[in-house]
């Protein structure tokens, strides 16, 4: 699809303003629709477009696996973070109230830092499964051995494919 | 009764749409039919005032499953194996299972119904309080993250365990290695 100038120039345009409305989603979330699962999903779109219409590679070089693998444990760990800080602070688990000095104001940056969590786990989650699939490939450079069972099976997928 | 007519075309369109994938054995045209009906669903669920569901339904549902789905293709044959013969004891269960719900749904509480059960346990108390404790006018929000927030913690500790172990599947080069080694080991003393 990379030598389609159509589907290129699209892409190359779409691809911030879905990030940007992802963004709002993930942000917007205290007062309109939206949240950290939905932003997630959106700004994942973004990345798995950009990956359909250029190439793996160069999705690989935009969000290298190695860090999309991090975020996926980073937003996890942001919002059980954020519980053990209010642990710290002498409340329960995850009772926001006091992050800041008036409970409202801590409700809300506990929302929103969790929310944060949320997306970053849900956006680089599917990023990575998507990278994981399209990039799937039986693995060729083993040696084939009498042993190897599944040596049957590769070669009569690769004939189908 | 805009939204009625709405509703109705809607539904017939993922009817049409069902019976489409029943009838054609074309994997490419099943997928990208499956994801026409997910998009009609993210619709209809705009239409019953759940943005935020719709939002999800069109991106994972229609978006993200159908490219998922896509990749999976290219290991696949293009046609569906016709079985011929007739399949009857799904068939029965089908139309069993299928008339089961239709029964039930005659008593399901009317759609928004403010006086079923579900919407007299704890959500009056979410209505009433929210805004005044947390200034935070999107109940959804505050219910999700503060009030439930053990419940979405969980949530998306499956999110990443499910990828993780996905991931782990298909990319986990080391531990393939090493699994067939152990495999062999372990035929090496069989034999």
């Amino acid at each position: 699809m990379k030598n389609n100038p159509i589907l290129r120039v699209v892409t190359k345009t779409l691809f911030a303003p879905i990030i940007l409305y992802g963004l709002y989603v993930q942000f917007h979330g205290d007062f309109g629709p939206g949240g950290g699962f939905q932003a997630g999903v959106i700004i994942a779109a973004a990345f798995i477009l950009y990956g359909m219409v250029f190439s793996l590679e160069e999705l690989k070089q935009l969000a290298p696996p190695k860090i999309v693998h991090a975020l996926m444990a980073m937003g996890a760990l942001i919002y059980t973070g954020v519980g053990v800080a209010t642990f710290l602070l002498g409340a329960e688990f995850l009772n926001y109230d006091v992050l800041a000095k008036y409970p409202a104001k801590g409700q809300h940056y506990g929302i929103l830092i969790v929310e944060f969590g949320v997306g970053l786990t849900v956006a680089s989650t599917i990023l990575g499964l998507f990278m994981a699939f399209a990039g799937f490939d039986i693995p060729k450079n083993k040696k084939p051995t009498k042993r190897s069972p599944s040596v049957k099976a590769k070669t009569s997928i690769k004939k189908r494919a | 009764m805009s939204t009625l007519l709405i509703n109705i075309s809607l539904v017939s369109f993922m009817l049409v749409i069902a019976l489409m994938i029943t009838f054609s054995h074309r994997l490419f045209a099943i997928i990208v039919m499956s994801g026409a009906y997910s998009l009609i669903s993210a619709a209809m669920f705009v239409n019953l005032d759940a943005v935020d569901v719709a939002f999800t339904e069109a991106a994972v549902g229609a978006g993200f499953s159908t490219v998922l789905f896509l990749a999976a293709m290219a290991w696949l044959p293009a046609e569906e194996k016709r079985d011929k013969a007739l399949v009857i004891l799904p068939l029965i269960v089908c139309f069993a299972a299928g008339s089961l719900l239709m029964w039930a749904v005659a008593y399901l509480p009317a759609l928004g119904d403010p006086s079923s059960v579900v919407h007299q346990h704890v959500a009056p108390r979410y209505l009433a309080e929210s805004y005044d404790k947390l200034h935070i006018p999107n109940v959804v929000t505050t219910v999700l993250a503060s009030y439930r927030g053990f419940d979405t913690l969980g949530e998306t500790i499956v999110v990443f365990t499910a990828g993780l172990g996905v991931l782990l599947i298909l990319t986990g080069k080391t531990g393939r290695v090493q699994n067939d080694k152990a495999n062999n080991d372990i035929r090496d003393e069989d034999e």
